[in-house]
């Protein structure tokens, strides 16, 4: 009995179980590979981070069209680099606006609400937002939304906002200077702070009447809305 | 032993599918890897969360459970034992039904399809077909 114990204390430990070198040596690249993509460089130039000021939202509530006394106002909740709102931008906008804006009905109200996972919705807002400073937004926003699907899978869009800031219209120097300065990140952020407490669950959201409706709406399904609202008597 | 190394792997694989997408959820990994524009859509969606977590991380912790399971069924101290195999068939098998809601949603109310949730799909299906052979199997050594 005695000898057969020794004989198990000289003996040699257990081989490792192939199948867990196997597993582990997968595992390990598998978690390799999250890691860079973790840790590899973003194009990320307009900070997310920053203390909104009071002065960042004084005056302004958002980028507005349409008649300052229209009944009703929808306001749009929209993240530049999020499919959905590029879809409705593209397909939907231009009915919105020839049925409801345009007829003084409502007053469209567009807010920034870029989200974490986006690289570039920062920097596609604040380049929205330096064509503003031109009175161009509403030509930038068109154009940043329909070409989309180029400009997203870049590692690098400053460049290209600033070409499609060109193409509508907007003079480069100021445009760069007001890029360089990242002036407007704090407006962005507290469109976010605006959003996130109203509890806009994703984008683009709807805010129409006090109401929030997610999900990339139709034209149509916009209209019946308001029609709705035009339909209720005021209490 | 090679369906129980492949279950383990198809855990790992499931794991690491779903661990991409939470971190991409996160904002971790900047643009998904998709070519559709499908992902996105599914993933930013009111629908990715259930109950209020986000159906990644229920992916990252079930996964992570179902390969625990798996590597046990690996080690030499349980090959005969048939309990977690049967434990791994009965939470596969759940999450095969949760796997049917998913893509109830992305067909029929969301209106687009993910392939990353595709993938994971497979694997799921795969992992609960090979658990259930590998139970069966066990059960009819022991009788």
């Amino acid at each position: 009995m005695a000898s057969t114990a020794k004989l198990k204390k000289n003996a040699p430990p257990p081989a490792p179980n192939r199948s867990y070198l196997v597993i582990g040596a997968l595992g390990l690249v598998g978690a390799a590979v999250l890691a860079y993509l973790v840790i590899k460089p973003k194009d990320v130039s307009i900070p997310a981070h920053v203390t909104v000021l009071a002065a960042d939202t004084a005056g302004f509530r958002g980028y507005i069209l349409g008649s300052p006394s229209a009944k009703f106002e929808i306001t749009e909740y929209a993240d530049f680099q999020c499919p959905a709102c590029g879809t409705f931008d593209v397909l939907q906008f231009d009915v919105v606006k020839r049925q409801l804006i345009d007829s003084g009905l409502v007053r469209y109200r567009f807010r920034d609400f870029p989200l974490p996972m986006h690289p570039h919705s920062r920097l596609a807002a604040h380049a929205a937002a330096c064509a503003n400073d031109q009175g161009k937004f509403w030509e930038m926003k068109t154009e940043i939304f329909s070409r989309q699907a180029e400009w997203s899978p870049m590692r690098s869009a400053a460049g290209y906002f600033g070409d499609l800031a060109a193409q509508v219209g907007v003079k480069r120097a100021p445009y760069d200077e007001c890029m360089q300065s990242a002036k407007y990140a704090g407006r962005i952020e507290a469109s976010v702070q605006e959003g996130t407490k109203l509890g806009v669950p994703s984008t683009p959201t709807f805010l129409i009447d006090g109401r929030l409706y997610p999900g990339d709406l139709s034209s149509d399904s916009l209209a019946a809305k308001v029609r709705r609202l035009v339909a209720t008597p005021a209490s | 032993m090679t369906n129980r190394l492949a279950l383990a792997l198809l855990g790992l694989a499931g794991l690491f599918i779903s661990l991409y997408l939470w971190l991409y959820k996160l904002g971790k990994i900047g643009t998904i890897a998709c070519g559709t524009g499908g992902c996105e859509t599914v993933q930013l969606s009111a629908r990715s969360r259930f109950l209020g977590v986000e159906v990644a991380l229920i992916g990252v912790l079930g996964y992570s459970v179902l390969l625990g399971l798996a590597l046990l069924g690996l080690s030499s101290k349980h090959t005969g034992a048939s309990w977690p195999l049967k434990w791994l068939m009965l939470l596969a098998g759940g999450a095969v039904l949760f796997t049917l809601y998913l893509k109830y949603l992305e067909f029929f109310v969301i209106h687009a399809i993910c392939r990353w949730c595709v993938g994971s799909a497979v694997v799921i299906l795969t992992m609960f077909g090979l658990a259930v052979v590998e139970w069966r199997r066990g059960r009819a050594e022991e009788a």
